[in-house]
């Protein structure tokens, strides 16, 4: 047993007088032949914010199902508040008071703030609406979070997303919550609205209502949370009391390895400049950016969500207009369409998978040869089974899981769907690759997976004269630009800092620069 | 080390679909439903009538404009987009083909002068070519309207029905034109196997010319066969083909990847626009006369075949087979129904609810997929 273990323990026994709010022990959950939950311990208090952190597919995601009575579990028990605990579904979880924000916001944008806070629980008169108590309900819950300006009869369509989520909470809170659930509640949010939030947490935590939060997110989890249980392949491997634990331990119990062994990192040779930025301004971001990428290198964008990296990487492909500056690709000088930057050798992995990365309903091979559909057969034609043999390629070397190359992508995990979108890269063989958040919400192992591809793209390889190619990576992971890249550069407000040797750089000073305090 | 880290889940990589997940089986799918449905009126309708040649002939023949216009529908739906002028394109390319081969003017003496008759040969390629030409002109109208004022195309071709059935009445004056020689242009959709038959049928002694029939089906259904394949091949082998199902499938993810989403809408509308003047070749050979009151109401038939024939109006699916199988399903119902005596309000629940049953059936099959 660790120190923390042992503290957590200690603690635990201190408070064993009262009565956690919410006990989870031994939760199982099973899909078939997949075990997604084996064996869940989970201890919650009032007045806490609990963090439960864990890579995607550790199963928290299912564990917040159980918890909500979206999914039954298969074994185990919870209690709440010393009751026994099992929800047939998820109102009657609401009605027990155990409420749940997901990560993808569940409100309706054509109806009013009030409406949507009350949404399923309004107060009728026989059919009618009781419009008047509708209105003094919601803004009670209004007033309880702190948002006593926003008027309940605003459309929620009209609001940012950080007052909509407020809005869930909001919807949380009127139903009287005494559990609060959190999915990566700031993974849209900005800086500023995530200090809110946190605000917000504190707020509902001070009123003694017990609050789950879940991250992977660690300097978040360090700033919020008292207490953290770690989740690693559907078990609960590890917790302890925040402030006392090292965030490099709790990356360990994540991960369930070293930290060294996931950034892989070959010496890498620089050779010409195949991307230059001057001064470059785009239509809905960056203001200024300026930046020389050499072949054979990594180099690394950091930042805060909203900072403008997104639109610049957007910009030099042509998705977005160029107002000011200059881009050269290559040989090539000035703007160009999407179009023509694949024919120069350029390509762009979107930090949207979903809804512009992937046509998730086409199949793998479709995916991977769409910018390249030539020399697929004879007569500029494109022959199925010559597009599926030659994407054969790249699913044995990243590799990519899946039953065969025309398989929809929309069956595919997430980590084989990003997968699929950087082998569209390599099936174009182009020199440049711009990698926007590639490894955001995919399993640990996919990303060790592209860690490794990456640095072989940049190494290059003589013996088959595989020439190595230049990597500008955006990511709002820390540790893994500092694993991976070369240089770094930081984005703050729209203005590109200089790019500087990795061993230059430390998270904190990323963040410092990110924030733009000086 | 990493792959002893990913969920056992993962499917084996060796493991075939099951055969009811295949394409094929798909398809095949469709094709019993076809045969269910034909043999249901085989059943109800008076003995054999339903399967004489005479019968079958005349199905393959009615269901060659909605067949025709259904492969450029199918193009459009799996480009996630929706065409609703496609009726309003078959009657003003009818009515631009019997406008042309009626050409006339006023000669010296105040008579009539028909051009048909100074040009037996050319009038007729050249009223062919007016009809695809306008079909092409105003599928490439929608398109362009679609793309450059960046409206949805439900709306466009909403108001392009309107427009296109408005300037066939134009160029009709209101009326229909009923040219005075239509040519071979108006036989193309002449029945021509049951005629064989027929002939065959009598003692060799009293046996007519067979020679009229030597192409053995009407020449409309070659035609539409040619444009069926042609448009299967342009699908399943082409750049072109690959770049509509990605438009389709997700507009942004085609254009990260560098297609030319703009160009391919234009050419997908304009190809339904050609597709629909083809169709309405067909219509005006069925009818004899270019009538702008022709083909009302055929945008819902040919929507509702490549639907039944598996097109997802969400974009991204859809096959020329299936909408084929579609249109002959939609044709079997409507004559079986009138054959059968059934009421015309019994008809068209049935289509009705034949066409809901379709596509629930495909959902239902598409989430055991997910």
């Amino acid at each position: 047993m660790s120190l923390d273990e042992f503290m957590a323990d200690q603690i635990a026994t201190d408070r064993a007088d009262a009565v956690p709010r919410l006990r989870m022990q031994g939760v199982h959950k099973r899909f078939g032949a997949t075990h997604a939950l084996r064996g869940v311990d989970l201890t919650v208090d009032p007045g806490e914010v609990h963090a439960l952190v864990g890579e995607n597919g550790a199963g928290k995601s299912t564990l917040m199902k159980v918890l909500s009575g979206a999914l039954a579990p298969n074994r185990g028990r919870m209690w709440l508040d010393g009751e026994p605990y099992l929800p047939a579904h998820p109102l009657h979880a609401r009605r027990c008071g155990v409420a749940m924000i997901y990560q993808e916001l569940s409100l309706a944008p054509h109806l009013s703030v009030m409406e949507n806070v009350l949404l399923g629980v309004e107060p009728t008169r026989g059919p009618l609406i009781r419009w008047a108590e509708m209105r003094r309900r919601a803004s009670r819950a209004l007033k309880e979070i702190g948002l006593e300006d926003l008027r309940p009869e605003t459309a929620v369509g009209r609001l940012s997303i950080a007052q909509q989520q407020m809005v869930e909470v909001a919807r949380a809170v009127a139903l009287d919550c005494r559990v609060l659930v959190l999915d990566e509640p700031t993974s849209s949010l900005a800086q500023t609205d995530t200090e809110k939030l946190f605000a917000l947490i504190r707020r509902l935590k001070a009123k003694g209502r017990a609050i789950v939060y879940i991250s992977h997110f660690l300097e978040e989890v360090r700033a919020i949370s008292d207490r953290f249980t770690v989740l690693r392949d559907g078990v609960s491997v590890g917790r302890g009391v925040t402030a006392e634990a090292a965030t490099e331990e709790i990356i360990a119990m994540m991960v369930g390895r070293k930290v060294d062994e996931l950034y892989p990192r070959s010496s890498h040779v620089s050779g010409e400049v195949l991307l230059r930025l001057c001064n470059l301004a785009g239509a809905e971001g960056p203001l200024s950016a300026s930046l020389q990428l050499h072949r054979g290198e990594v180099v690394g964008i950091a930042g805060l969500l909203g900072a403008g990296r997104t639109e610049m990487v957007r910009t030099v492909f042509g998705l977005d207009e160029v107002i000011d500056g200059t881009v050269t690709v290559g040989a090539y000088t000035g703007p160009a369409s999407p179009a023509k930057r694949w024919r120069q050798s350029a390509g762009m992995v979107s930090e949207d998978r979903k809804n512009e990365g992937l046509a998730q309903g086409l199949s793998v091979a479709d995916n991977i040869t769409l910018p390249r559909l030539e020399g697929l057969g004879p007569w500029s034609l494109v022959v199925p089974s010559r597009q599926a043999a030659a994407c054969l390629r790249w699913i044995e070397r990243i590799p990519i899981r899946c039953r065969s190359a025309l398989q929809p992508v929309r069956s595919l995990s997430g980590g084989n769907q990003q997968k699929v979108a950087i082998a569209r890269l390599l099936h174009a063989d182009v020199d440049l690759l711009l990698l926007d958040e590639p490894t955001r919400g995919i399993d640990v192992g996919s990303k060790v997976q592209i860690y490794r591809l990456i640095d072989e793209l940049a190494t290059g390889d003589p013996e088959s004269e595989r020439r190595p190619k230049a990597v500008l990576m955006i990511s709002s992971y820390l540790p893994e630009l500092l694993g991976i890249c070369d240089r770094i550069a930081v984005m703050c407000r729209g203005r590109l800092g200089d790019a500087r040797p990795v061993d230059q750089w430390n998270e904190h000073e990323l963040m410092v620069a990110a924030t733009g305090r000086d | 080390m990493a792959e002893s880290r990913t969920p056992a889940a993962l499917p084996d990589l060796q493991r075939k679909p099951p055969l009811w997940q295949t394409p094929w089986f798909n398809t095949l799918g469709r094709f019993a439903a076809l045969i269910a449905v034909f043999v249901l009126f085989a059943v109800l309708v008076e003995k054999g009538k339903f399967y004489s040649v005479r019968n079958l002939e005349s199905i393959l023949r009615q269901s060659a404009v909605y067949a025709t216009a259904a492969l450029g529908m199918t193009l459009v739906i799996i480009a996630a987009g929706i065409d609703l002028s496609v009726g309003s394109m078959i009657a003003l390319a009818a009515v631009m083909a019997a406008w042309t081969l009626n050409l006339n003017f006023a000669g010296a003496e105040g008579e009539m002068v028909y051009v048909i008759d100074q040009w037996p040969v050319m009038l007729p390629i050249l009223a062919v070519a007016a009809a695809l030409a306008t079909g092409t002109a105003a599928g490439a109208l929608n398109g362009c309207t679609i793309v450059y004022l960046r409206l949805v195309p439900f709306i466009v071709t909403l108001g392009t029905m309107g427009i296109f059935r408005g300037l066939a009445k134009g160029i009709a004056e209101d009326k229909s034109i009923s040219p005075k020689d239509g040519a071979w242009v108006e036989d193309i959709m002449e029945p021509t196997l049951s005629g064989l038959a027929t002939e065959l049928g009598k003692p060799a002694e009293v046996r007519g010319d067979l020679s009229p029939y030597w192409t053995l089906l009407p020449p409309g259904v070659w035609m539409l066969i040619v444009a069926a394949v042609f448009a299967a091949l342009l699908l399943r082998y082409t750049r072109f083909g690959r770049h509509v199902f990605a438009v389709g499938s997700n507009e942004e993810t085609a254009r990260l990847c560098g297609v030319p989403v703009a160009r391919t809408k234009i050419i997908v509308y304009a190809l339904a626009g050609f597709f629909a003047g083809l169709a309405g070749l067909m219509q005006f050979s069925f009818t004899k006369v270019g009538s702008s009151t022709t083909a009302i109401s055929y945008e819902l038939h040919v929507i509702a075949a490549v639907v039944i024939g598996g097109g997802s109006l969400r974009g991204g699916e859809g096959s020329i087979v299936g909408s084929l199988i579609g249109a002959l399903v939609i044709t079997v119902l409507s004559m079986g129904g009138q054959q059968a005596g059934w009421p015309k309000w019994v008809q068209e629940v049935v289509i009705g609810v034949i066409i809901i049953a379709a596509v629930a059936l495909d959902q239902l099959r598409h989430r055991r997929l997910a």
